[in-house]
């Protein structure tokens, strides 16, 4: 080749062949760049959007685990429902918005056009209820009791109805067992939102457009568990949708079984005894107001002390938790969140705080003794106490003498406490604190866990209050302006409080200790709390975090996840303490006690009854009436709001629940057939072979049974339907 | 003036048998470039392969069988070997002397594709339907002819020994000779063959020698034509929408950029070595349009990797090279341009062609050369290969 002529051919044209060349080869090296850079460099990339590309999702919902009570009796579980569907996709694409076929439906459904309209409609700030939460993307159930002639209807014609589905779908259902609807404790559903879709995207339980999500209660804290999750197959599709292949497919999970420490009848009992006792308070006027006790608000809890486990959780106003199933109706929605109803969703057993009033006097004798004040020293219990000015009195102002620590809470002394508080309070150097101030009284709040939550594994449990210097400090830093503002100085009482509070409100004030010393004034507490502390008293010092869940088998019943108790801390006292504490609490139902007269009768040998009354004022509102009581094994911790004392309001209720407990009648004979619960749940409900559990039958809870003798007993029964006096004080009534 | 030294093979050795001739040291066989003639076979058959890999499925182009496209691919491919076999048998000298007739023919064809003869295929009415699912697109016959008529004026002179470059009087006639043709494609409009036939025109010129003027000149007017062109709105909505697409292909990934986006995730997802021959999730799922023509290379990418995408671009390496090669080695100046002509088309469509499919050019309705499916395609590239082979061939052999 070398000897080939180079005739015709200029040094340009050669020169020009080797730029071709190079220019030639620059392309294809550039390609094979790039080539590269797409395959190898970024490949993956591409891959995982290449599966997106041709992969569809067919979804089947999990059917949501079902709620159990601790001997297996549903609290929640699913029914099939016949669910009448409309996509807002489809019908947004009609010429008149899909108007025409939903007036048709509306007219097979029987229901009123305006009605089906309103439920396909997308929620905004200023659409009122009923309105879809939910995806637009996802059909929007219009009802979901439609008959089986309704659903036929839709299906023959579809042609009639497009856009519109009717299926059997599996519908949440609370079956109230023995009318106990366990309502807040339970919580509700509604469907999932676009933003809890996005932040769920990546997390190990992402959501569907379809779910219906636990907003609260358990059906939210157990939300995870009770979903499952939903079946996916993924068919390979090619660009117009047609299925080339399955791919990879998830097989759905049913939701988890939830195994609760409510037991359905006690519970029933407890709903039933407090709606009962408020019933029956509103006939009675309160002496101080002169008016008819409003007793607007209660609510009753029932622990095992041992484990902190939650038997029994009640909350007055209560709803039906139905309600919620397939769509809040408007009216149900504007009931349940009025203040008209008193916002029945609220869980008052947790969300609710109020002063403690009496039943706060454990922590101040528990204060007192940490304070180096001897339990058994005797404390002088006069009529009342003067502060400057002001005096302070006991309750129905009657002294009682030198008592003992265990006496004062036995005839619940106000004026010891106020003395003890008194005393701590200028110990610790009164207006101008000390370094070193002990603050004895707010330490043993806390260290009693008030002022923080208890750790109920149920949504949006409140805090209460432990209104110690910091607090006030705070308090003041909040609002001084607005009390500089309304202040005026020998004004008005509240003017001149307001006046005084934008002063000095900072300041821990001799007063502030007193009233702090009997459960009064700014301390707040909630019912969870107090039936915490009681439960901890009885058990030797344990605080358990409470408990509603107990275990959570997998649908197919072959794995168990127990919860167990968890403690979140000790009383901060000794056991000899305690145990005085225990003495002192047990006076309190025996003669010469506050709530003697409500536990006459009571077989307090056997099965030894603990309790606490409390009456705590609220200002501009009649005074809260609570009852915190113990046995060995559980405790019983009630308030009404405005609904006088303790052991007028809530005496009846709390020892119906004990005489239903424990089989007694109101003479304190014991039948243990007809007890419910004389020991707590300790097993789990038995699993069949296939994870299904069999629920025992729950009766009604009957209020005549506990009655002595029904056959001898004619006319008016003595409880129950309430004929009793409640807040008259005949001192030795069941004695 | 066609010259009378060309010659059959025959005329040289009139008394020996045909094997003998065959193999003999200065036969045609001995003689043809086999690198070149193989890795063209190769990626034809690779083309093969790939077609029907992106045909298989598509039942409304395939009328339900499966190998419609490959058997048709295949028998393009004989088709364009008989063609080259042909185009050697002639040899470039003689059809030197057909260029006028050509020429005549290729304006005739693409004037009839302006008539009602004519038709429309994806958005470029640059096809003649000749019946019986065949037709033809005339502008890939175009560009032999720009090449070779070009060649002719511009190497005449200069073979005969009585200019070192052509004179800027022949350059003027060449470049208007090869106007016309490519402003009829432009009206078609055929922009993509357009852009080939200037870069053609600008191989063909830097090859002849012609002075530096002219090829700046014409780059020069390239880019200011470039300019017009958009400036002026004379692109339809689809041409600018195919630019639009290759600036931002995720713009729009159902509408402009789908194309090139569903292009560029079957490459990414190939990897190194592929999903293997049909087993493309793209390819069978049929997410990339056009893939059996212009997205060919996207069937590579996916199926076969880097390693069988990168072996498309080692074969036609092997060609460009080979032909380069002839180009430096061939006395005539005839010769060089034409090969060059042919390089400056292969180089510039594959690059086009590729790169629309990886991103970083865009979207011209450009076949790859022996690989797209398309049977005026194959025919015009296994014809150039031929008046490759032709020129190395015919090169005198010294003694």
């Amino acid at each position: 080749m070398s000897n080939i002529p180079e005739t015709g051919r200029t040094p340009r044209v050669q020169i020009r062949l080797v730029v071709i060349q190079i220019l030639v080869f620059s392309l294809l090296l550039t390609l094979g760049g790039r080539l590269w850079y797409l395959q190898i460099r970024n490949g993956k990339e591409y891959t995982d959007e290449a599966k997106n590309n041709h992969v569809q999702q067919v979804v089947q919902p999990a059917v949501r685990g079902s709620i159990l009570d601790a001997r297996g009796v549903p609290l929640a579980d699913n029914e099939t429902r016949l669910v009448v569907s409309a996509s807002r996709t489809e019908l947004m694409k009609m010429k008149d918005d899909g108007k025409a076929v939903l007036t048709r439906l509306a007219g097979v459904l029987g229901m009123k056009p305006q009605d089906v309209i309103n439920r396909i409609r997308l929620c905004d700030s200023k659409t009122p209820k009923p309105c879809w939460n939910g995806s637009p993307y996802q059909p929007i159930p219009v009802t979901d009791e439609a008959t089986t002639q309704q659903a036929l209807t839709i299906r023959e014609s579809s042609e009639n109805f497009p856009g519109i589905t009717a299926e059997p779908t599996a519908v949440r259902r609370y079956p109230a067992p023995g009318k106990a609807r366990t309502a807040q404790v339970l919580g509700y559903l509604s469907p999932v939102t676009d933003s809890e879709i996005e932040k769920a995207k990546d997390t190990d339980s992402p959501f569907l457009r379809s779910d219906q999500v636990g907003r609260s209660g358990i059906e939210r804290t157990y939300d995870k568990e009770l979903r499952g999750k939903a079946g996916v197959t993924r068919y390979e599709v090619d660009n117009l949708g047609r299925v080339m292949g399955q791919a990879e497919s998830d097989p759905g999970v049913a939701g988890s079984t939830l195994v609760t420490s409510i037991d359905a009848r006690v519970q029933a009992v407890a709903e039933y005894e407090l709606h009962a006792a408020m019933k029956e308070v509103r006939k009675e006027t309160d002496k101080i107001t002169g008016r008819k006790y409003e007793a607007d608000a209660g609510a009753v809890v029932v622990m095992e002390t041992k484990t902190g486990r939650v038997v029994a959780m009640a909350s007055q106003p209560d709803y039906d938790p139905n309600a919620w199933v397939g769509g809040i109706s408007a009216k149900d929605y504007s009931t349940l969140t009025s203040k008209a109803s008193n916002y029945p969703l609220l869980n008052r057993a947790i969300q609710g705080q109020a002063a403690a009033g009496s039943i706060f006097k454990v922590i101040s004798a528990s204060a007192a003794v940490r304070a180096g004040h001897d339990f058994n020293d005797r404390y002088n219990c006069s009529s009342s106490y003067s502060l400057g000015s002001r005096s302070f009195a006991n309750f129905e102002s009657q002294g009682h003498g030198p008592i003992t620590l265990g006496e004062a809470l036995k005839y619940s002394c106000n004026t010891v406490f106020y003395a003890l508080g008194h005393q701590e309070w200028q110990r610790d150097g009164g207006l101008t604190p000390k370094k070193d101030a002990k603050d004895w009284f707010y330490r043993t709040a806390r260290d009693f866990g008030l002022g923080a939550e208890t750790g109920i594994d149920l949504p949006n449990e409140v805090t209460g209050r432990v209104p110690d210097r910091k607090w006030k400090q705070d308090f003041w830093a909040a609002n001084k302006d607005v009390w500089c503002k309304q202040g005026k100085k020998g004004g008005t009482y509240v003017q001149q409080i307001a006046y005084e509070s934008c002063l000095e409100g900072n300041q821990l004030k001799a007063y502030d200790s007193i009233n702090f010393a009997i459960g009064q004034g700014d301390v707040l507490v909630t019912p969870i709390q107090m039936a915490t502390i009681y439960a901890a008293i009885s058990n030797g010092g344990t605080l358990y975090d409470p408990a509603v869940g107990k275990a959570v088998i997998s649908p197919d019943g072959k794995s168990v996840r127990e919860i167990k108790p968890k403690a979140h801390g000790k009383l901060p006292v000794g056991p000899q303490t305690i145990r005085d504490l225990d003495k002192g609490l047990r006076s309190v139902v025996e003669p010469g006690g506050t709530a003697a007269w409500r536990f006459g009768g009571w077989p307090q040998d056997k099965i030894p009854m603990r309790a606490k009354t409390g009456t705590a004022q609220v200002y501009g509102k009649q005074t809260t009436s609570w009852l915190a009581t113990y046995t060995d094994d559980f405790t019983i911790v009630m308030t009404i709001s405005q609904g006088g004392t303790g052991s007028g309001a809530s005496g009846p209720a709390v020892r119906n629940i004990y005489d239903a407990l424990y089989g007694l009648d109101d003479e304190g004979n014991q039948d243990l057939r007809k007890a419910l619960l004389p020991q707590p749940q300790k097993t789990l409900p038995k699993i069949n072979r296939y994870g299904t559990i069999d629920a025992p039958v729950v009766k009604p809870y009957d209020p005549a049974s506990q009655k002595a003798d029904p056959a001898k007993s004619d006319g008016p029964a003595q409880e129950g339907d309430g004929q009793p006096p409640l807040a008259g004080p005949p001192p030795v009534w069941r004695d | 003036m066609p010259t009378r030294t060309s010659f059959s093979v025959s005329r040289y050795a009139p008394q020996r048998g045909p094997l003998v001739k065959l193999t003999a040291r200065d036969s045609v066989l001995r003689r043809l470039d086999w690198p070149m003639l193989l890795s063209a076979l190769a990626l034809s058959l690779l083309g093969a392969l790939l077609v029907w890999s992106a045909t298989r499925g598509r039942t409304q182009l395939n009328q339900g069988d499966p190998y419609y496209f490959l058997f048709r691919h295949l028998l393009n491919t004989g088709i364009g070997l008989a063609l080259m076999v042909g185009t050697i048998w002639l040899g470039h000298r003689t059809l030197r002397g057909a260029v006028p007739v050509l020429y005549g023919i290729s304006i005739v064809l693409i004037l009839a594709v302006l008539t009602p003869l004519g038709a429309t295929i994806n958005g470029a009415h640059a096809w003649i339907v000749i019946g019986g699912g065949f037709s033809l697109q005339p502008s890939e016959f175009v560009k032999i002819t720009i090449i070779l008529v070009m060649a002719m004026l511009l190497a005449a002179k200069v073979d005969a020994g009585d200019q070192l470059h052509p004179d800027h009087g022949t350059v003027a006639k060449a470049l208007v000779l090869a106007a016309l043709p490519m402003g009829i494609v432009m009206l078609m409009p055929d922009l993509g063959s357009v852009m080939v036939m200037a870069v053609i025109v600008l191989g063909v010129l830097l090859a002849s020698g012609a002075s530096n003027r002219w090829v700046l000149g014409l780059i020069g007017a390239g880019v200011l034509g470039a300019v017009l062109v958009t400036t002026l709105g004379m692109l339809d909505e689809y041409q600018i929408n195919r630019f639009a697409a290759f600036a931002n292909p995720d713009l729009d990934p159902a509408g402009v950029g789908y194309n090139t986006n569903q292009a560029r995730i079957a490459i990414g997802s190939g990897g190194l070595y592929g999903t293997g021959l049909f087993k493309g999730h793209q390819t069978s799922g049929q997410f990339v349009p056009e893939q059996q023509t212009d997205f060919i290379f996207t069937v590579a990418g996916e199926e076969l990797g880097f390693v069988g995408a990168g072996l498309i671009l080692v074969l036609l390496g092997v060609v460009l090279w080979r032909a380069c090669r002839i180009a430096r080695e061939t006395t005539e100046l005839y010769g060089t341009v034409v090969a060059a002509g042919i390089i400056a088309w292969f180089a510039f469509q594959s690059f086009e062609n590729i790169g629309m499919t990886l991103g970083i050019m865009p979207v011209a309705g450009l076949p790859l050369p022996f690989v797209s499916y398309g049977g005026s395609s194959m025919f015009a590239v296994w014809v150039a290969i031929g008046l490759l082979q032709s020129i190395r061939v015919q090169r005198p052999m010294t003694a």
